[in-house]
């Protein structure tokens, strides 16, 4: 292994492509003929296959959350600072497991693929996913690598609200469901960042209806502004001061003239990158999905009936400054998880980044994780 | 084991449902678990002792008592337990209102301002007592709400709240005649087993 690569990093990986030929049919009634799914592994899967854990990703994640993908690539996976020997997801212990979902725009099969009915990509066409259909095309992935039961199904924000579904979902496949920053539904606060976020996609006139692919155009402004939009709720007021206040990068306050703030070329840059590599109608997907998931729904609106079902132990972990997925919103899920008689851990730890915490390494935060994860290798008699 | 643990257990039903108010490193509970087979959960607010509650595998909630208890629903506990907590709490009183809500009957324990050591230390020194079973100084105690049992007791009567059972220990956490016959004059601990009011 190269000196550059660091003794906790899992190393360089190779993704994975998992091929299902039998068709999957989703929630909205349509099916998807056959689907590919993107995935990594980091660390080994016990004689005994109880070492497995599921990682979930957000809203722009992908499969790759930790590692290298060349021994000169100078970005890791997207969770890299938790994953891997000796860090709280310990590969020394755990198997860990990371896909694209379905919809995405990492390989798995998403907007971008060949629709084989048209032979032309699926773009907007591409049927509505849920948290449950992404569950779904998990649970035949745990099936196809032979994982009958995940020691922890984990997840930050939309992740974890996959892992919550999971644990309602499949009893019996889940050990235990770690659930970061994450909400049993969304406010009407939330939905509505997201439908701006959707809106300044679709009003991008190189959106044509989503059809840019077609004429090899993409709405990168309308991307850029959604990110930015985003970002800027992923984010707390007290983080921006302290990163940014009002530092200016160029122009003059004193005359007025052609003043740029730190924070606004912050957030261009971040809305510009992502706008390049990012597809448009994932984004409205991946929103849309986030908009209605609401596992109490199935449950006659009510969370304690819909976690009654769960058998497994919850970690929930809220971060005091994420006004996006509040420590209000984990809280609802605690006391639901107290009144369904399931075990159940919660913290709130102090930070001041935001939701953003969930992919930063916050000390606390990330002792909280690896305390919980030795606890969960003990329970499934995983040996170092 | 801590010393106050088996004689709380000895007051916990086999199979309870048990909410440890201010649950420390857990271990109360996790003793629970294993010898009576409750299904507990703790609240508690130091970071150090929420991770040692998850080293025992102990169901801990952050969640800070002062901000109040008003998600738990009514009757959603067989047991709710406080120990050494009361005296720091906001409003004790209120407390002890909100434990009955939730559980159907509460264990508190809680220092007692009115053992003989205190009030020779009061009279002879004229200063805030410090004893074995009150450590702290007056500036830096959590301890905001001292009282003595007979303090509780008269609390307990105006409330009308049911005491199932009084146990009065000393610092040794044993329970000597005399301790039992004086009370309030010889004892440093007392745990009340109590229910609704009457």
């Amino acid at each position: 292994m190269s000196d550059r690569i660091p003794a906790d990093s899992v190393g360089v990986i190779t993704p994975h492509q998992q091929i299902f030929e039998t068709p999957v049919k989703l929630l909205c009634g349509r099916t998807l003929p056959r689907i590919e799914l993107m995935y990594e592994t980091y660390g080994e899967l016990n004689a005994a296959r109880s070492n497995a854990v599921l990682v979930c990703h957000a809203l722009s994640g992908h499969h790759h959350a930790a590692g290298l993908h060349a021994v000169d690539d100078d970005r890791p996976g997207w969770w890299d600072s938790a994953i891997g020997p000796g860090k709280p997801i310990d590969t020394n212990l755990f198997y860990v497991v990371s896909l694209n979902n379905i919809g995405g725009c990492h390989g798995s099969t998403g907007p971008r693929s060949i629709n084989p009915e048209t032979g032309r990509a699926f773009g907007p066409d591409f049927p509505m996913v849920t948290v449950r259909d992404w569950v779904a095309t998990q649970a035949m992935l745990a099936d196809a690598l032979d994982v009958r039961r995940w020691a922890a199904v984990i997840g930050g924000s939309l992740g974890g609200m996959q892992a919550m579904q999971w644990a309602i979902d499949h009893p019996d496949r889940v050990a235990h469901a770690v659930l970061i920053a994450a909400a049993s539904r969304l406010s009407a606060q939330n939905i509505a960042f997201n439908e701006i976020a959707r809106q300044a996609i679709v009003s991008d006139p190189d959106f044509d209806g989503g059809r840019y692919l077609d004429a090899a155009h993409n709405p990168a402004r309308g991307l850029m502004v959604a990110r930015m939009i985003g970002h800027v709720t992923y984010l707390s007021d007290d983080g921006l001061r302290d990163k940014f206040g009002r530092e200016i990068k160029s122009g003059d306050l004193a005359t007025a003239s052609d003043v740029q703030f730190q924070v606004e070329s912050y957030l261009h840059h971040q809305g510009r990158s992502f706008s390049q590599y990012f597809d448009a109608n994932t984004y409205l997907l991946m929103t849309r999905a986030l908009d209605q998931f609401d596992p109490a729904r199935d449950f006659g609106d009510d969370l304690v009936a819909a976690l009654r079902t769960a058998r497994s132990d919850f970690l929930v972990i809220a971060f005091t400054s994420d006004w996006r997925f509040s420590p209000a919103r984990s809280k609802e899920i605690v006391d639901a998880l107290i009144a369904a008689r399931r075990n159940v851990v919660s913290a709130v730890v102090d930070t001041p980044h935001g939701h953003d915490a969930f992919l930063l390494p916050v000390p606390r935060y990330f002792k909280i994780l690896r305390a919980y994860m030795v606890h969960v290798a003990a329970r499934m008699a995983v040996q170092g | 084991m801590r010393p106050d643990i088996a004689i709380i257990a000895d007051l916990v039903t086999p199979g309870a449902r048990v909410l440890d108010l201010g649950c420390g490193d857990g271990e109360l509970l996790a003793y629970l678990k294993r010898a009576k087979g409750v299904n507990g959960y703790g609240l508690e607010i130091d970071a150090e002792m929420i991770t040692s509650c998850i080293n025992v595998g102990v169901n801990v909630i952050e969640q800070d008592l002062d901000q109040g208890l008003a998600n738990f629903p009514t009757d959603s506990f067989d047991l709710v337990v406080m120990t050494d907590t009361l005296q720091s709490v906001k409003r004790p009183d209120v407390m002890l209102d909100e434990m009955l809500r939730i559980g159907r009957e509460c264990i508190v324990t809680f220092p007692n301002f009115a053992h003989w050591r205190c009030r020779l230390y009061l009279a002879a020194r004229g200063r805030m007592p410090i004893a074995k079973h009150l450590p702290h100084r007056w500036y830096d105690t959590p301890n905001i709400h001292l009282c003595t049992f007979a303090d509780f007791e008269a609390l307990c009567a105006t409330k009308r709240l049911t005491v199932i059972e009084r146990f009065v220990v000393d610092s040794e956490f044993a329970n000597r005649p005399i301790v039992s016959r004086f009370p309030n004059l010889m004892g440093t601990t007392a745990f009340y087993h109590l229910g609704r009011p009457r």
